[in-house]
């Protein structure tokens, strides 16, 4: 078989299982959904991922120990990965070959030459370096797994199976969904422009490969320097890695068409140089990797502006386990994994909530999806292919077992908006969010109040038995039948109240007779009021799941609404003593 | 630009080419009187309406039992902890599923499946009565069994983690899940609350029977929560609203549908801190299952089994006042009986 058949196989394999990976990361029983299949296979085989976090954070989370074996291959072979798995890689690849399709020659050698401004790379990549050095992994942003993990979890895959109904019975949202696709669709238009464009010119990870590779023993080569001038080597190469000159280590991508093409058998692949000889990376100059030092200072300026952490956004609630800020941005890269997951569709990529640093990390939007924070569910950290969100067990998220010391895990507090909620504003009865708050007991309570309606007060009423004539207008607005609202003689608010049951005309019917102290039968005057019990948030006991702010029927701005107080991942946001 | 050699040749001569004119007045003429035609069919003199109208459902149907023979019971009352056999005793003092559900019936199960959370908490329907009621339901020759909720917390969670669709897939009974496609506006005749207001109408599609098999929990908000706010969960969109008004919707409710049986599930009820609990402490071994063809009798049962009147659950007269069912489930004489025995 020849190597380029090899190569398209080896490709093809990766793309298939990539997304494969992708439709398996579905929360469900069915044997097609998350069941033990390695969803972050390819995230883990990521040896960018491996060193900003290790950089980062000084250690190398379990599964990522994956990238080892690809550092370990790229040492020998170089960037092999490039050419036989990634499955960007491969999408640009097919894309360029789509888009070039019946071009002449000399077309294809002026896109494949090698263009001074694939260096950029390597300064991405230092920047990159530089600022998870400094505690912020921002490589998620540009890498290709990442990027792609991404692409497909919040943008692609919604939009492909929102009318499908294949992998959720429900529409998928996600906020920001557009700019992410967007980015996806820059990457792989680019390819028109020049092939493999994002590979050469932008691909940190590339980059990452093409250093690793520096020293491989086996890399392509000619065998003999006079070879006339056909290159036709360079006709298709991928790399732009100069096959026919002096040979670019660290550009080779191993698509091999090189090797492939050359009509007389020229190019090797093979431990020794080239004959036309051969460096191993592109000029790389001193200004670009100073400009891309920069990076440290950027992350120092963003360190001045987190000591003002006080400041934050207390509308900024992280996912269940979620680390404290810090050391969370010192591992999340933005793989969209979790906000795949979650099962309430609660976790969004954050646009600008979570700060510059923070673009497209998971955030929790109580008013998307389906509930809030499901008590019985740890999907997202055990997903999370970094540990920015920790892996917990039920135990731990639930306060119990060996974790009844510690108490639940706290996403952070709801507080009640009096200004907006029904019953505290509105003088209507409500209670949505004390129904729903799952915990036990529950985190809202209430406390009950009669208040008089408006257009209530001291009515003029017969009182005859169980039933009263109104000789006023009944006040329009409310159901006076339904069960919350009852009679009492007007000016005794410690008089015993009798609800009312039925209205017909101006007439109330009441469960039992007005107790009739003082009061003239036929001349009485009546107060309407309405039975109000009235939330309470218990912050103690609160563990910000935001079902309540969920299921709020104030559908706009909530009237109750969780904030990031008191959250069991940070100290700072501590609230209770 | 270039002109072609025949479009030189015409300039020289000056020639005035008669058919080429006529073939460019032809395509301005047609794309005119497309365009005008286009604006003409598309006249819109009025503007807009304020909502767009949609063709309502009036309910969701009639699936009671229409012959009742003779001094048949309506209502029996089990008492025991063997929810598999206080459900067939029931249904057997009933006249047994046969008399209730025919050959080639397709038959629709409403569970509670609100929340995400395991049978032990009592927070939704037993899977075990589920279970017992589905394979009665097969028994009695039914060729579909469908089990459906639109539940609060994520769908799929929800019927997992509270065993129903492994009851369900036991028993050879499928869960529908909602998605947007199953749900139509309905309108109730002569309802304040359900005007064009979503329901889960997809998941009626061919069902002959409906029973509905419900829980009994604590609900501060209604009182109870049992057979009647079991309906809740054939409502779409944004339902809180009517949280409002709690007992007018169930009393509505209580009109959307009239189901052929109801079994409420009494052997263990959420005293407190319902309808979501979360502790075992919220729950009381009160060891009763109803089995009914009426759900405002089976609810006044569940009321007694909470330790409350009817007064504490309004909708109870109110859906009994709308044509509902009976409240005095005693009129009803009920069959009682004893499986713990």
């Amino acid at each position: 078989m020849r190597i380029v058949t090899v190569r398209r196989i080896s490709q093809i394999f990766f793309l298939v299982i990539f997304l494969w990976f992708c439709v398996t990361a579905t929360l469900g029983a069915n044997w097609w959904q998350l069941r033990g299949w390695p969803i972050n296979w390819i995230l883990d085989l990521d040896p960018l991922t491996f060193l900003a976090t290790v950089l980062a954070t000084g250690t190398l989370y379990a599964s990522l120990t994956w990238a080892l074996v690809v550092i370990g291959l790229t040492l020998f072979v170089g960037r092999f990965f490039c050419g036989f798995a990634c499955p960007l890689g491969t999408i640009n690849q097919a894309t360029g070959w789509v888009a070039r399709r019946g071009l002449n020659l000399a077309g294809r050698m002026e896109a494949n030459r090698h263009r001074r401004l694939q260096s950029l790379k390597y300064y991405f990549l230092a920047f990159l370096l530089a600022l998870a050095w400094m505690g912020s992994v921002q490589t998620g942003i540009i890498d290709p797994l990442p990027l792609l993990h991404r692409s497909v979890n919040l943008a692609l895959f919604p939009l492909a199976d929102n009318g499908l109904g294949a992998l959720s019975d429900e529409p998928r949202a996600y906020a920001s969904a557009w700019l992410i696709g967007v980015v996806f669709l820059g990457v792989v238009g680019l390819n028109l422009v020049l092939p493999r464009f994002f590979c050469r010119f932008i691909c940190p990870l590339g980059a990452l490969f093409g250093l690793l590779g520096r020293f491989s023993p086996w890399r392509i080569g000619k065998t003999e320097d006079n070879c006339g001038d056909c290159q036709i080597c360079e006709h298709y190469c991928e790399g732009a890695c100069r096959p026919s000159g002096t040979f670019i280590g660290g550009e080779c991508v191993l698509c091999m068409n090189c090797m492939n093409r050359c009509p007389a058998g020229r190019v090797t692949f093979a431990g020794f140089p080239s004959a036309a000889g051969e460096v191993g990376l592109p000029d790389l100059s001193r200004r670009g990797f100073i400009v891309a030092g920069a990076g440290l200072l950027v992350a120092s300026m963003w360190e001045v502006g987190g000591l003002a952490g006080a400041g934050r956004d207390p509308g900024l609630i992280r996912p269940p386990g979620a680390l404290d800020e810090g050391r969370f941005l010192a591992r999340c890269i933005r793989c969209g994994q979790c906000m795949r997951i979650c099962p309430g569709n609660i976790i969004q990529p954050a646009l600008l909530e979570a700060g510059v640093q923070g673009l497209w990390t998971p955030a929790v939007n109580y008013r998307i999806g389906r509930s809030g924070c499901q008590p019985n569910c740890i999907a997202c950290g055990q997903v999370c292919p970094t540990a920015a969100i920790r892996p917990l067990s039920l135990d731990e998220k639930q306060g119990t077992g060996d974790f009844a010391a510690q108490g639940p895990i706290r996403m952070g507090t709801a507080f009640v908006d009096r200004g907006r909620c029904l019953p505290w504003a509105m003088d209507r009865p409500c209670l949505v969010c004390q129904e729903l708050c799952p915990v036990s007991p529950k985190a809202i309570f209430t406390r009950t109040g009669f208040e008089a309606i408006r257009d209530g007060e001291a009515l003029q009423a017969r009182v005859e038995g169980s039933g009263v004539d109104l000789e006023a207008a009944i006040p329009a607005g409310a159901n006076l039948a339904s069960g919350d609202y009852y009679l009492r003689p007007a000016g005794q608010p410690e008089a015993a109240l009798r609800r009312i049951t039925g209205v017909s005309g101006t007439r109330l019917t009441l469960e039992r007779p007005l107790a009739a102290d003082g009061l003239a039968a036929d001349k009485a005057r009546v107060d309407i009021v309405v039975r109000l019990a009235r939330p309470f948030v218990d912050a103690a006991r609160c563990i910000g799941c935001g079902m309540c702010e969920h299921e709020c029927p104030v559908s706009g701005r909530r009237a109750i609404r969780v904030y990031s107080e008191n959250e069991s991942r940070s100290r700072s946001g501590r609230m209770l003593i | 630009m270039k002109l072609t050699t025949k479009e030189q040749e015409r300039l020289q001569t000056r020639e005035l080419n008669r058919r080429d004119f006529l073939k460019r007045i032809g395509y301005a003429s047609a794309l005119a009187l497309a365009t005008g035609g286009l604006g003409l069919a598309l006249y819109d003199p009025k503007g807009p309406a304020p909502a767009e109208g949609q063709k309502a459902l009036t309910g969701l149907g009639d699936f009671s039992r229409r012959a009742m023979a003779p001094g048949q019971a309506k209502m029996a009352i089990i008492r025991g902890t063997d929810r598999a056999v206080m459900v067939e005793r029931g249904v057997k003092a009933l006249g047994g599923m046969e008399s209730f559900i025919g050959k080639g019936d397709r038959v629709l199960i409403k569970v509670n499946a609100a929340f995400a959370t395991p049978a032990s908490l009592g927070a939704t329907t037993h899977p075990e009565t589920l279970a017992a009621v589905a394979g009665l339901c097969f028994k009695a020759g039914a060729a579909q069994v469908l089990v459906t909720d639109n539940p609060i917390n994520n769908p799929d969670s929800c019927f997992e983690i509270t065993g129903l669709a492994g009851a369900a897939r036991a028993a050879g009974a499928r869960v529908i899940a909602p998605r947007p496609a199953l749900f139509a506006p309905v309108s109730l005749p002569g309802a304040k609350l359900l005007q064009n207001w979503p329901v889960m109408a997809g998941a009626f599609t061919g069902v002959t029977k409906v029973i509905v098999v419900s829980p009994v929990k604590d609900h501060q908000r209604a009182g109870a929560s049992m057979t009647l706010k079991n309906y809740y969960g054939f409502l779409g969109g944004r339902r809180n609203v009517f949280h409002q008004d709690i007992n007018g919707i169930i009393t509505e409710l209580s009109q959307l549908l009239k189901p052929t049986l109801c079994v409420l599930d009494g052997t263990v009820s959420m005293m407190t801190n319902g309808p979501t609990g979360g502790s075992l402490s919220d729950l009381k071994d009160t060891g009763t299952m109803v089995v009914a063809t009426d759900p405002v009798a089976a609810d006044a049962v569940g009321v007694e089994l909470l330790g409350r009147t009817l007064a504490d659950v309004p909708y109870i007269l109110m859906a009994e006042k709308a044509g509902a069912g009976q409240a005095d489930y005693r009129r009803l004489n009920p069959v009682l009986l004893n499986t713990s025995a």
